[in-house]
C-alpha cells in the first residue's frame, strides 16, 4: 500500500478520512518537533544525512535513500497491511477474529503496554544525543542518525495508537511521552536501562546490539497481539529495528577487528600496549559486554510474572514466534524452568509456563545474543590471538528478579560480598575504562576516514562506497 | 552458467527481514546463517532493499547452484568460479539481415559520432507493423495522482530494430469525432536495442494516461488511454522506428548527462539499461541522471532505479510535490551539484540528453548558463558535435 505523502503526516492509514484524529496528531506534531530540537541529536539540524525513508510499506518501497536534513525527515504512520481473516493465535480468545478496536476490559492494560514500549523510543534518542560530536566516521554518524530518526518514528507509531484508540487518555499519554526525560531525577523514563547514559560509541554499539535487541523481542511479542493495529504497527517497526541491530553487531565487530589487528601487529595481548596504540583491549570490551547484557536482561522483568500471564491469556502479548510454536497456545498445563537461588546454589524449578513468559522471552533473547557473540568470536579464532568473548551468566549483576540482591560471578558462582568486591573491577567497566574509552572519542569527519579504534565496514550503506559522504556536515 | 543469489555470511546479522519478506519462501536459516534456495528464488528482488546490511546483494556465477546446506556451512562467500563471460554483443540477426535502410534526419543536431546506425521509417501509417502486448505493468502506486504504465510489445517475426533514444508511432484503434482515423502518437522506446527481454524481438514503452490538459481541464488522451487500457494478448499498429539524432554514444568512456521529468525517463532508462547490460565489459564512462517527478509514488521505475549499482549511475531525484518539503526541481539538483555539472558540460566526452516538459528545458538551459559562464558558445559546440540532444513536449 502506498504511503500518502500529500498530507502533513505521511501515513498509510487513510488519516485524511478521520479528521478528528488527523487534527489531534497535527497538534502533537509541532510538540514532537520541539522535543526533537530540544533533546534530539545535538547540533545536527543543518546536516544533510544520507537517510532511508519509507515511501511504501512493501518490499520495494520502504527503503528509499537520499540526503535529508533530520528535522525535515518524513516521520509518519506506517502499518503493515492487514492480513485478511487474521485470528487471535493464543490465549483464551484463540481462534476468534482479531480486534480492530480496543476491548473494554483490556483498555488500561493495553494502554500501559503501548506507553511502556513508546517511552523507550524517545528515551534512546535522548541517551544518544551527544554521540554525534564524537563520531568515529561519517558512515557511523549516518548510522547513528538513522537509528535516531527511526526511534523517533517508532514513537510516532505508538502515539498513533494512543490517539486513535484511547481517546483523551491516549492524547495525554502522547504528551507525557514528550515530557519525560532520560536520566532526569524528577521525570525519568519508565524503564531503568533507558535512564543510563550512552556516553561513548562503544556503549552505543553495545546498546544497539543488546538493548535494541530487547526491543526486537518485545516488538516481536507484540506483533503477535490480538489487537490488530498494535500487531501491524510493531510488525513494520521490526523491519526498521533490524538496521539498529546491524549497527550494533557490526559496530562491535569492527572494534574487535581493529583490536585484533593491533594485537597482531604488535604481537601482544597486553591491554596497556593495545590501548597505547589507540585500540580498545579485549578485557575492556568484555566488561562493557557484561554491563550492557546484564542491565538489558533486567528489562524482561521478574522470572515469574502474573502480569505477563494475564497479557498472554488475554491475547495481548504473545511469545516470540508464537505462530511457529507447536503447542496448545494456552499454556494451560505446561511448565517452564526458571532459575532459583537457593543459598549459594543456583538451581531451577518448574514453574507454570504461563507465569514464566518473561523468562522464556529472556531465554530466546539470550540465544540470539549468543549467536552474535559467536560471530564475533569467529574473528578472534581467525586472528589466532586473544581471548574469546563470552556472555556472562544470566544471574550476573542483576537488579530485578530471582538474582536481585545476590552477587553472582560471570561464570555463575554465587559470591560473598568480599569475593564480589575483589572481582568487580575485572567484570564491570571501571572509571579508568570509561576514561580511556572517552579519551578515544575524537570526531573523525573526513570522508572515508575511520577512528583508530574501529575498522572500516565491509560494505557501505545502499551499495555506496566506503569513502562516500554519508553526512554532509553544515559548516 | 547461471547467476545464483546468495547471502554474504560475513555481513549478514540474521535479522530475518529477508526471510520474512521473500514472497517465494526461498530464504531459510539455521542458528548461524541464512541461505537462498535456488530452486525457489525467482530473483524478484523484493529482499534487496529491506536488507539493512547489504549482505543480501550477493551473486555468483555458477554451473550448478550451491545447495542450502552448503551455504549454511560457509564462513565466507566462495569466489566466483570463472571470470564474467561477456554478454552476447551481436545485434539481433534480423537487424543484420536488413540492408535496405530508409532514414531521415530529424532536428538539426547530428547523432553522436559513435552512435550505432539507426533504422528509420521501416513501417508507416499505410503499412504499420503489428505488435502483440506481452506485458502491461502499472509503475505508479495505487492512489498516486498519475497512472504511468510500462508496456511490452512483441513483434514476433516482424523486424523492428530500434536504438535507445528512438521513438515509435502508435495508431490508436477507432475513429475520431469526424469519422477519420486517429493521428499517430509518438512514444520513446524505454528498452535497449536488444529488447526488454534480451534477444527477443520486443520493446518497452512508458505511457502516462492523459486525463487532463496543460491547464488541468479534463481531457481523455486518445492514444495514452488506448495504450493504458490494452490487455496482454491485444495487438497494436506501430510505425517507425523514428529518430536518428537522439541516440547514445557507443564508445568506451563516454559520459552521459541525462535530465528528465516524468515519462521523459523512457530514453534514459533505455540507455542506462544498455550500459548496465555491458557493465562487466568495464568500458568506463559514467551516467549522471537528474530525474524530476511530483513525488516518489509518481516517479516511473523508482524501485528498479534505486537498485542500480552506484558504479553505473549517479542518480539525483527532485520531487516537487512532497508536502512539508520545499518544492525541488531538476534545476535545483543541478545547482546543488553545480561544480560537477559544469565540469561535465565543459568536459570532452560528455553527451547531454534532455527529455520531458518544455518548461523543464527552459529552466535547465538557464541553469546551465548560470553554472558555465560561456555556456551559449559551449552549447553550439556541443550541438555541432552531436553531444546535446533535446526532446521536450
Amino acid at each position: 500500500m502506498a504511503i500518502d505523502y500529500s498530507t502533513k503526516i505521511p501515513n498509510n492509514v487513510d488519516l485524511a478520512a478521520n479528521k478528528t484524529l488527523q487534527r489531534a496528531l497535527e497538534q502533537w506534531q509541532p510538540h514532537y518537533l520541539d522535543w526533537w530540537r530540544e533533546v534530539g541529536p545535538e547540533a545536527s539540524t543543518a546536516h544533510e544525512v544520507y537517510l532511508r525513508t519509507a515511501v511504501s510499506v512493501d518490499a520495494k518501497g520502504w527503503a528509499h535513500f537520499g540526503y535529508v536534513k533530520m528535522p525535515d525527515y518524513r516521520w509518519g504512520i506506517f502499518l503493515t497491511p492487514p492480513e485478511p481473516d487474521r485470528k487471535i493465535a493464543f490465549g483464551t480468545h484463540r481462534g476468534q477474529p482479531v480486534w480492530n478496536e480496543v476491548p473494554g476490559e483490556y483498555r488500561s492494560t493495553l494502554r500501559r503496554i503501548i506507553v511502556t514500549q513508546g517511552d523507550t523510543e524517545p528515551a534512546s534518542v535522548e541517551q544518544q544525543r551527544a554521540l554525534g560530536q564524537t563520531c568515529p566516521s561519517l558512515y557511523d554518524l549516518r548510522n547513528l542518525y538513522q537509528v535516531n530518526v527511526e526511534e523517533g518514528r517508532h514513537l510516532w507509531a505508538m502515539v498513533y495508537l494512543l490517539h486513535a484508540y484511547f481517546g483523551r487518555d491516549g492524547r495525554e499519554e502522547g504528551e507525557a511521552l514528550l515530557q519525560r526525560r532520560s536520566g532526569d531525577a524528577d521525570k525519568p523514563r519508565i524503564l531503568g536501562a533507558f535512564n543510563e547514559k550512552t556516553p561513548d560509541w562503544l556503549s552505543f554499539f553495545m546498546f544497539t546490539f543488546l538493548t535494541d535487541r530487547d526491543g526486537k523481542y518485545q516488538l516481536a511479542a507484540l506483533a503477535e497481539s490480538g489487537f490488530d493495529p498494535l500487531a501491524r504497527t510493531t510488525r513494520f517497526m521490526l523491519t526498521e529495528e533490524a538496521h539498529h541491530l546491524f549497527v550494533g553487531e557490526s559496530g562491535v565487530a569492527r572494534i574487535i577487528a581493529r583490536t585484533l589487528e593491533v594485537m597482531k601487529e604488535l604481537k601482544t595481548d597486553d591491554p596497556g600496549k593495545v590501548r597505547a596504540a589507540g585500540a580498545i583491549d579485549l578485557p575492556t570490551l568484555q566488561r562493557y559486554l557484561n554491563f550492557h547484557f546484564s542491565v538489558t536482561l533486567d528489562l524482561y522483568g521478574s522470572e515469574v510474572s502474573s502480569n505477563a500471564a494475564s497479557f498472554y491469556s488475554a491475547g495481548l502479548k504473545g511469545r516470540f514466534g508464537e505462530e511457529k510454536i507447536a503447542d496448545d497456545h494456552l499454556l494451560a498445563d505446561s511448565s517452564y524452568d526458571v532459575p532459583r537461588l537457593d543459598g549459594t546454589a543456583i538451581g531451577v524449578r518448574h514453574e507454570k509456563a504461563q507465569l514464566a513468559l518473561n523468562e522464556r522471552l529472556r531465554d530466546d533473547y539470550i540465544a540470539d545474543c549468543q549467536a552474535g557473540v559467536d560471530r564475533w568470536n569467529k574473528l578472534v579464532d581467525k586472528a589466532q590471538v586473544g581471548q574469546r568473548l563470552t556472555l556472562p551468566h544470566k544471574g550476573f549483576h542483576r537488579k530485578i528478579g530471582a538474582f536481585a540482591g545476590a552477587q553472582v560471578s560471570p561464570t555463575g558462582k554465587v559470591l560473598t560480598a568480599p569475593e564480589w568486591a575483589a572481582g568487580e573491577r575485572q567484570w564491570l567497566p571501571t572509571d579508568d575504562d570509561h576514561a580511556f574509552v572517552q579519551s578515544l572519542m575524537k570526531p573523525v569527519t573526513a570522508v572515508g576516514k575511520y577512528a583508530s579504534y574501529i575498522s572500516p565496514p565491509r560494505v557501505g550503506i545502499d551499495n555506496q562506497p566506503l569513502d562516500f559522504a554519508y553526512v554532509r556536515l553544515s559548516a | 552458467m547461471i547467476r545464483q543469489h546468495l547471502i554474504d555470511p560475513e555481513v549478514c546479522i540474521r535479522c530475518n527481514t529477508c526471510e520474512e519478506t521473500c514472497p517465494h519462501d526461498a530464504i531459510t536459516h539455521d542458528r548461524q546463517s541464512y541461505a537462498v534456495d535456488a530452486a525457489k528464488c525467482v530473483a524478484c528482488g523484493d529482499c534487496q532493499t529491506p536488507c539493512p546490511t547489504g549482505a543480501i546483494a550477493s551473486w555468483r556465477r555458477v554451473n550448478a547452484p550451491y545447495p542450502v546446506a552448503a551455504q549454511l556451512s560457509w564462513e565466507s562467500l566462495p569466489l566466483e568460479l570463472e571470470p564474467a563471460a561477456p554478454a552476447d554483443l551481436a545485434e539481433p540477426a534480423e537487424v543484420q539481415a536488413l540492408t535496405a535502410q530508409a532514414h531521415r534526419a530529424v532536428g538539426v543536431v547530428p547523432p553522436p559520432w559513435s552512435a550505432a546506425h539507426p533504422y528509420v521509417g521501416l513501417y508507416t501509417e499505410a503499412r504499420p507493423a503489428i505488435a502483440t502486448v506481452t506485458g502491461t505493468l502499472k509503475l505508479t502506486a495505487d492512489g498516486a495522482a498519475s497512472d504511468i504504465r510500462h508496456l511490452v510489445l512483441d513483434f514476433g517475426s516482424t523486424a523492428f530494430p530500434v536504438l535507445e533514444g528512438q521513438s515509435v508511432g502508435v495508431l490508436p484503434e477507432g475513429l475520431d469525432a469526424d469519422g477519420r482515423p486517429h493521428h499517430v502518437r509518438l512514444y520513446s522506446v524505454a528498452s535497449p536495442r536488444d529488447g526488454e527481454r534480451p534477444r527477443r524481438n520486443n520493446l518497452a514503452l512508458t505511457v502516462k494516461r492523459v486525463v487532463a490538459d496543460r491547464e488541468g481541464r479534463p481531457v481523455k488522451g486518445v492514444a495514452s488511454n488506448y495504450l493504458c487500457d490494452l490487455k496482454k494478448g491485444d495487438t497494436v499498429k506501430v510505425t517507425g522506428p523514428w529518430g536518428a539524432s537522439f541516440l547514445m554514444p557507443n564508445h568506451p568512456g563516454a559520459r552521459l548527462l541525462m535530465i528528465c521529468t516524468g515519462t521523459g525517463a523512457a530514453p534514459m532508462r533505455a540507455m542506462t539499461e544498455r550500459r548496465r547490460r555491458r557493465l562487466q565489459l568495464d568500458e568506463g564512462g559514467s551516467i549522471h541522471l537528474f530525474f524530476g517527478a511530483r513525488n516518489p509514488a509518481e516517479l516511473p521505475y523508482f524501485g528498479p532505479l534505486m537498485k542500480l549499482p552506484r558504479q553505473l549511475i549517479d542518480v539525483e531525484l527532485a520531487f516537487s510535490r512532497v508536502p512539508g518539503q520545499p518544492k525541488a526541481y531538476v534545476q535545483d539538483r543541478l545547482r546543488a551539484r553545480g561544480p560537477e555539472v559544469a565540469a561535465l558540460l565543459a568536459g570532452d566526452d560528455t553527451f547531454v540528453y534532455l527529455c520531458g516538459h518544455k518548461a523543464m528545458e527552459r529552466e535547465v538551459l538557464a541553469t546551465f548558463a548560470e553554472l558555465l559562464p560561456d555556456f551559449p558558445s559551449r552549447l553550439e559546440t556541443l550541438k555541432a558535435a552531436g553531444r546535446f540532444h533535446v526532446e521536450t513536449y
